[in-house]
């Protein structure tokens, strides 16, 4: 199919501009619903222009990969829990991230054995992202799935292990740049790089999923965009390096949220910080807590004007969004003023609160950011923690040896009541003890969230 | 034929011809960065997850390699791992997309006012 060459560059600029348009809609909801579409259809501009430019032989190939696409993709996207996105976030990751390493070890293969020095060294660094990021991407499922303990795993020295298994994938792509014949020396690069994603993720706590993830997510556009250079392709370097630059943004937000530096999570190192609070929690002593009944909140909650309600993973894992709009509803209809607190880095990917409560219909206007609630706190009746812990924990602001301090949390300590439900006295993922649990204040509420709700619906209703 | 050269697609040598074309497609890449920086800084919070999802498909606009590495060759080996990049890349293209829309519709759902 010959075509104007300048047809197909205008199709390649439109699709650039509307992927553009599309993460500039993203920023808000009212436009939202734009960024997506604008997205899409760049995405299929893209794929159509690709295809009118270059004329691939075997149809059945590409259409046969097509379908494989379409009958894998719709049930995924339709099907999916929205308490199960950030798995479906990592394993999507690791599609995406496995497409661009084979693609990249294709097109050597295309050239060799005389690969040009400079194409053979975008292959090589964009091969290790690629396998390294497919590594990772799968642990990060793991890890979200619970199929993996999400556990940080370190042992003495974990850093430069890690290093060293990078610096030699390294090494095997600079012998492929010298002498480029040598196919092996690409799969011991594919092999180190596939190890020292397992050790890099394997290495970081659950808690830090959010980053890992966004980490992830820029090293694919990091890919993509490296493909564009060896390909000289100008949508695979814009749309690549768009996905690099997000996925990096939302990581240093993340990692700010929880006071760590960037490059701290970057090389793991919030592994080795992690595994000293897992051992203060070892000595800790049997401190008593006040235990209560959901019947015991309903009475309280009676008698309350303002009530904050604070979510965090737990609540995605009980499935209790529904029930905590439930009780939301018949605390408003007695005309108590309710909202929600959302820390930044509560649930397991950045927003992931947010979209389970818009799932129960709760209006977004109720969502207050940390920074917004935190001055209402001292004036608040009742907070009801819903699966959260770690982000309320007030060692972060004054035990300088907790693995937490520093890190901005919500200041649910300064309300009058503290209702936290919670399954057992089981410390959160940093593994450190919450020192809320032991304030006269708090009221424990022990069990499944979604149960203690529905029961306080019940006991709320009856009185 | 080399017309189509134009497009930057170079099938024969599969890099650069010159230090210019390098120069201008770095150009390109730190721009986009930079862009990218400045547009996902001022998205709000409550839409992380769905940009997520979002830049998830779009970055499987690797997809356009897959496809440009399959009509560059008929090695087997190559065609299998080009299909196989394709297969992955489209899966994320179609549920991507169709679960941002899902969630958008979330955010969208207007609840109902007592």
């Amino acid at each position: 199919m010959s075509l104007d060459p300048n047809i197909i560059l205008g199709l390649y600029v439109a699709s650039i501009v509307l992927f553009i348009l599309a993460l500039r809609w993203m920023s808000e909801v009212r436009t939202s619903k734009y960024g997506n579409w604008s997205a899409s259809l760049g995405m299929a501009i893209a794929v159509v222009a690709t295809l009118l430019a270059y004329t691939i032989q075997r149809i059945d190939l590409l259409l046969g990969a097509l379908a494989v696409g379409l009958i894998i993709g719709v049930p995924i996207a339709a099907r999916v829990p929205t308490t199960a996105l950030p798995q479906r976030t990592a394993m999507s990751q690791a599609f995406g991230s496995l497409a661009v390493a084979l693609v990249g070890v294709a097109e050597y293969h295309v050239d060799a054995p005389n690969v040009p020095p400079f194409t053979m060294t975008v292959l090589s660094v964009e091969m290790i992202l690629g396998f390294l990021t497919f590594a990772g991407s799968c642990i990060a499922f793991g890890k979200l799935q619970e199929l993996i303990p999400g556990r940080p795993f370190v042992y003495p020295g974990k850093n430069f292990v890690s290093l060293a298994v990078l610096a030699l994938a390294g090494i095997a792509g600079i012998y492929l740049i010298i002498e480029p014949s040598q196919g092996f020396a690409l799969y011991i690069l594919a092999g180190f790089a596939l190890i020292f994603g397992f050790l890099l993720v394997m290495g970081i706590g659950g808690a830090d999923m959010p980053t890992v993830i966004a980490i992830l997510n820029s090293y694919t556009g990091m890919s993509a965009a490296a493909l564009g250079f060896v390909l000289d392709n100008k949508i695979l370097i814009v749309a690549g390096s768009l996905d690099g630059s997000s996925g990096f943004v939302l990581a240093v937000i993340m990692s700010q949220a929880m006071n760590r530096s960037f490059t701290n999570v970057l090389f793991g190192g919030v592994g080795a910080k992690v595994a000293k609070g897992t051992g203060a929690v070892a000595q800790k002593e049997a401190r008593p807590v006040q235990s209560y009944a959901a019947e015991d909140v309903a009475t309280i909650l009676d008698n309350a004007s303002k009530v904050v309600i604070v979510p965090g993973y737990g609540m995605a894992v009980a499935q209790a969004q529904h029930t905590v709009k439930e009780l939301t509803d018949i605390l408003q209809e007695r005309g108590i003023d309710v909202k929600y607190g959302i820390h930044p880095v509560a649930g397991r990917m950045p927003g992931h609160m947010n979209v389970l409560l818009a799932e129960a219909q709760v209006p977004y206007e109720q969502l207050w950011e940390m920074e917004k609630i935190n001055p209402e706190f001292p004036d608040t009746d009742v907070v009801i923690v819903v699966g959260a812990n770690d982000v309320t924990n007030p060692a972060a602001r004054t035990k300088v040896d907790s693995p937490l301090y520093g890190m901005p949390i919500m200041n649910v300590d300064k309300a009058r009541t503290v209702i936290f439900i919670k399954r057992s006295m089981n410390p959160g993922f940093s593994g450190a003890d919450n020192e809320l649990f032991y304030l006269p204040n708090t009221w424990m509420v022990f069990g499944d969230a979604k149960k203690v709700l529905s029961d306080l619906v019940a006991a709320m209703k009856k009185s | 034929m080399s017309m189509m050269l134009d497009l930057g697609s170079q099938i024969t040598t599969a890099a650069p011809s010159g230090p210019s074309d390098l120069l201008v497609n770095l150009l390109i890449f730190l721009m986009a960065t930079f862009l990218g920086v400045e547009l996902i800084r001022h998205v709000t919070r409550l839409l992380h997850t769905p940009l997520m999802a979002l830049t998830n498909a779009i970055s499987s606009v690797s997809m356009v390699a897959a496809l440009i590495v399959m009509s560059e060759s008929s090695n087997v080996t190559v065609l299998i791992l080009a299909t196989l990049g394709v297969a992955l890349a489209f899966t994320n293209v179609t549920s991507g997309f169709l679960l941002v829309e899902r969630i958008n519709r979330l955010f969208r759902k207007k609840p109902v006012k007592k």
